[in-house]
């Protein structure tokens, strides 16, 4: 591997995992440093080091592919997991024996985890807010790290992967985590924000894609501009009181990571959740349209889990519930629709 | 009732400790009393460097000692303490003359007077909060501990005199030590321990030092309330059991920086601590749910100093010991919930007054204390490295797969051991927030704090409509409670409680699984037993009156955050 900085403690950054946003930002990272790239299996680890190619994009030669996570960890300080969350739990018990308290990682999947068993099958289970962990308090429950961040903003694999400009927020409790993921991600095509609101930040990352299905949606109906901003503003103050209800502080909502990547995954067919509302929209079958991806659309598994999860709190989240009659079966997108428009919320703004 | 899956602890009051250190002259606290003048002037020496650190430039740092004359002075005027030393006006005047004359001054010299006035605050901070440790004070204060107050109580117990001399109870009988002491004895041989205690009752202090000495354990050393020190009796005791003075007006920066170091440095020449991490005493009588993060900061960084420094043989790890003491009844009660009432209810402003401000009042309240306040129980937690996890009886960190931790490597980045003032902040609040799960779970659940919580959230349900503060002025005479039905409520309140004990979620005494009347009986004539108006009664029909729903309220708390309400 070749170590070619000036600084003297120059230990390889791991990625780990090789999908379309894990490799964009092991790309990103390779600009600044040398970087360890994880893919689970074994076969496409082996595929990318002889093609040096990874979702029709080259890789930056500072990048070492790899399927040995033990490896990761002894070699690299810093590590980004960037994995679907439906693999995260799996991927933090393969991780925890090897990582020690001094590691730091920044995660960047926008996903939920319900800590109970079988809760998709049994639906008169209860969900408390305390069963839904996010990623960063996973790992802090799991293993002896620590230094935890998270990374979220509008940021499609697609564009990031051209080289084109774009910006990012790393948020961490810790100053050191935050100023290490600027100083890891920072080009001149490629701005990093640093935020102290973890939670806030990974929520904005997460329930945004909520928003994207059902912009998708309007979208695949044959809506235009005058819809998406409705549902972008309402969809926004959803996400509000969504957050405020896990926890997390209103401010993260307005920022990049927020409204700035509430608008890019809402008008844009690179974004997965976006293209599985499109689909709905037009009549196709959820399986079918689940099938057919190649990555996951997080957005139907946070929509199934903050609507088991609101049951059991006094909030309505109009949009969420009617996505979810939509994917479960008991409502056609026209009659989602109709709902949303005949729903009493007569209010703009009331959060504030 | 529930099935009782863990046999709660039964306390051997018999039981005695060895000392673990027997020559006292290797005690920290005494190498530490002896090097007194050494220790200050490197205290000294280190506050002004961090000061200096903090307010790097000339004008920042004047600006910082204009800032502290004017709050000391706005302090001494408007609450004069009895403690406060007689040339305080004329030290703050003198300070006050030479930061005018600065004004005049040439500015390399304004650097060095400037300096030198940083010096001179510091060292009147240092040599204020400064133990003055004794060991021959220390064994006979000791002595009239352990003596003195086992003798009060036979004599108050068998109502005569003449049994003042006879040895039929000891303090050992009413102090029960229950949970990992024999793990608390090694750690703090192996290395510097830290016992953070709840903090219910000005008598505390007192308290946790006999439980230190009963358990064979050296003493520590711990910062004690300057206001304590305007007692005389109290200020002996203190200044004999190892206390430093800690005032919780003066929080202007170089005070703080001072009282930080002189604990941080302390703790890295091993001195065993004590820190009560809630700062006061609880006024609503809950367990402390938020830490006053200062002290507790300083453990963490004087263990990354310890690191850093790295000799062989140096007792280098720190170890936390959460410790909750269980009181039936807390004399201050009435004021302390009087007291959180008003400061919730009205943000009024509110100026600290002490009851027992006089040595003759707080010998009647020790009296009364040791005498009247049936058995209190000391519950000692599991070992803490500062990072919030579980160490094993030989100080190694072990995490929840069995496996050791090199806490070092906390501290590590980019390889080396930095010092990040930001981060380790972080650790005090995640250390914080463990220590509180740990308050809440070795509690030992009393039938007192039962019956207060099950009655008061009776009235509440009733009341639903009403808030806190008009339940708490509900009329007393509307307030009766049927038996039967107070019966049903409790037996499926304490039903929750064996639940939590079984997952281990909190701890119980041996009482609490006898037949139910009597469970019931013994909490309703224990709970605040001495006040004058009682928090619980039965009445002639044997329904639950109360005589103060303040006092109720009080002990209630005692049970919050469990969210057993939820089961009622």
């Amino acid at each position: 591997m070749a170590m070619s900085s000036k600084n003297s403690y120059d230990k390889p950054v791991g990625v780990v995992g090789a999908g379309s946003f894990g490799s964009a930002i092991a790309n990103i990272l390779a600009k600044n440093t040398d970087v360890i790239l994880y893919a689970r299996n074994p076969l496409a680890a082996k595929k990318i080091s002889e093609s040096r190619k990874l979702h029709g994009l080259e890789l930056n030669t500072r990048i070492t592919p790899t399927n040995d996570l033990k490896f990761v960890a002894e070699n690299c300080d810093v590590i980004f997991p960037i994995i679907p969350s439906e693999n995260f739990p799996a991927l933090i018990d393969d991780l925890s024996p090897f990582l020690k308290p001094y590691h730091i990682l920044i995660h960047g999947t926008k996903g939920l985890i319900v800590s109970k068993d079988n809760w998709e099958a049994d639906e008169e289970m209860k969900i408390a807010k305390d069963d839904v962990f996010t990623m960063s308090r996973l790992i802090r429950e799991k293993t002896l790290a620590v230094r935890i961040g998270c990374l979220a903003g509008p940021n499609l694999a697609k564009e990031l992967a051209d080289n084109q400009p774009a910006a990012t927020v790393v948020a961490s409790h810790f100053d050191e985590v935050i100023s290490e993921g600027q100083r890891l991600l920072r080009n001149d095509r490629f701005q990093v924000y640093g935020s102290k609101d973890l939670l806030g930040i990974e929520l904005t990352g997460v329930l945004k894609n909520i928003i994207a299905i059902a912009a998708g949606a309007l979208s695949g109906m044959g809506y235009g501009e005058n819809a998406r901003a409705m549902l972008v503003s309402r969809g926004l103050i959803e996400m509000i009181y969504l957050g405020q209800m896990l926890g997390a502080n209103t401010q993260a909502f307005l920022g990049l990571a927020g409204i700035g990547d509430l608008v890019a995954t809402c008008s844009s067919k690179l974004s997965r959740n976006f293209t599985v509302g499109e689909r709905l929209g037009k009549g196709e079958n959820l399986a079918d349209i689940l099938n057919s991806l190649e990555e996951t659309a997080e957005g139907i598994n946070t929509i199934k889990i903050i609507t088991r999860l609101v049951k059991g709190y006094q909030l309505r989240s109009p949009i969420t519930e009617s996505l979810y009659k939509v994917i479960h079966g008991d409502m056609t997108i026209e009659e989602a629709l109709r709902f949303l428009m005949k729903a009493p919320f007569s209010i703009d703004i009331d959060f504030m | 009732m529930r099935k009782v899956k863990r046999t709660p602890q039964v306390i051997d009051t018999s039981k005695t400790y060895d000392p673990i250190l027997s020559d006292n002259k290797v005690w920290p606290v005494v190498k530490l009393a002896k090097n007194r003048k050494e220790f200050m002037e490197r205290v000294i020496e280190e506050s002004v460097r961090r000061v200096k650190k903090l307010r790097p430039n000339l004008n920042a740092l004047i600006e910082e000692l204009e800032l502290t004359r004017y709050r000391e002075k706005l302090r001494y005027k408007t609450n004069p303490w009895k403690v406060h030393p007689e040339d305080e006006v004329i030290f703050w005047n003198g300070v006050k003359s030479r930061l005018l004359d600065l004004e005049n001054d040439e500015k390399k010299e304004k650097q060095e007077l400037a300096d030198q006035i940083l010096k001179d605050i510091v060292s009147r901070y240092v040599h204020e909060i400064t133990g003055n440790f004794k060991p021959s004070h220390y064994r006979l204060a000791r002595r009239v501990i352990t003596f003195g107050f086992a003798r009060l109580l036979n004599a108050a117990r068998i109502k005569k005199f003449g049994s003042f001399w006879r040895g039929d109870l000891t303090l050992q009988d009413k102090i029960q030590i229950t949970g990992e002491t024999e793990q608390l004895r090694k750690l703090a041989k192996i290395g510097t321990v830290v016992v953070v205690p709840t903090h219910f009752s000005n008598l505390d202090s007192i308290l946790i030092g006999w439980v230190i000495h009963t358990m064979g354990l050296p003493p520590f050393i711990y910062g004690a309330g300057l206001n304590l020190f305007n007692m005389e009796i109290f200020a002996y005791f203190m200044n004999s059991l190892g206390a430093y003075k800690v005032d919780r007006r003066k929080r202007n920066l170089i005070y703080l920086q001072s009282l930080r170091t002189y604990s941080s440095m302390a703790l890295q020449d091993g001195s065993h601590s004590l820190f009560f991490p809630g700062g006061t005493r609880s006024r609503s009588g809950k367990i402390e749910t938020r830490l006053k993060l200062g002290l507790l900061g300083t453990a963490i960084e004087a263990q990354r100093i310890n690191y850093e420094m790295n000799e062989e043989g140096r007792h280098n790890k720190i170890f936390i010991v959460p410790v909750v003491t269980n009181y039936n009844f807390v004399l201050e009660a009435p004021a302390l919930i009087r007291n959180y009432l008003e400061r919730k209810g009205q943000e009024r402003y509110y100026m600290e007054s002490d009851r027992y401000d006089k040595s003759g009042r707080i010998l009647k309240f020790l009296f009364e204390f040791f005498t009247k306040g049936n058995n209190i129980s000391v519950s000692i937690g599991k070992g803490l490295d500062l990072f919030g996890n579980y160490v094993n009886d030989e100080g190694m960190s072990i995490d929840t797969h069995g496996n050791r931790i090199n806490t070092h490597d906390y501290f590590l980045f980019r390889g080396g051991i930095s010092a990040d003032a930001q981060r380790e902040e972080e650790y005090t609040r995640m250390l914080s927030e463990v220590i509180v799960r740990e308050y809440h779970r070795i509690n030992r659940v009393q039938s007192s704090h039962l019956v207060a919580f099950t009655a008061f959230q009776m009235i509440r349900k009733k009341h639903k409509n009403l808030d806190l503060y008009s339940v708490l002025r509900l009329p007393l005479d509307e307030i009766e409670i049927e038996y039967e039905e107070f019966k049903k409520a409790f037996s499926k309140m304490r039903n929750r409680v064996i639940d939590l004990f079984n997952n281990g979620k909190v701890d119980m005494a041996t009482h609490m699984t006898e037949d139910i009347d009597n469970v019931i009986d013994l909490g309703i004539s224990n709970v605040g037993m001495y006040h004058s108006r009682r928090p619980l009664l039965k009445n002639k029909q044997g329904n639950i009156i109360t005589q103060d729903i303040n006092n109720m309220y009080y002990y209630h708390n005692r049970m919050d955050g469990y969210e057993l309400e939820k089961f009622l």
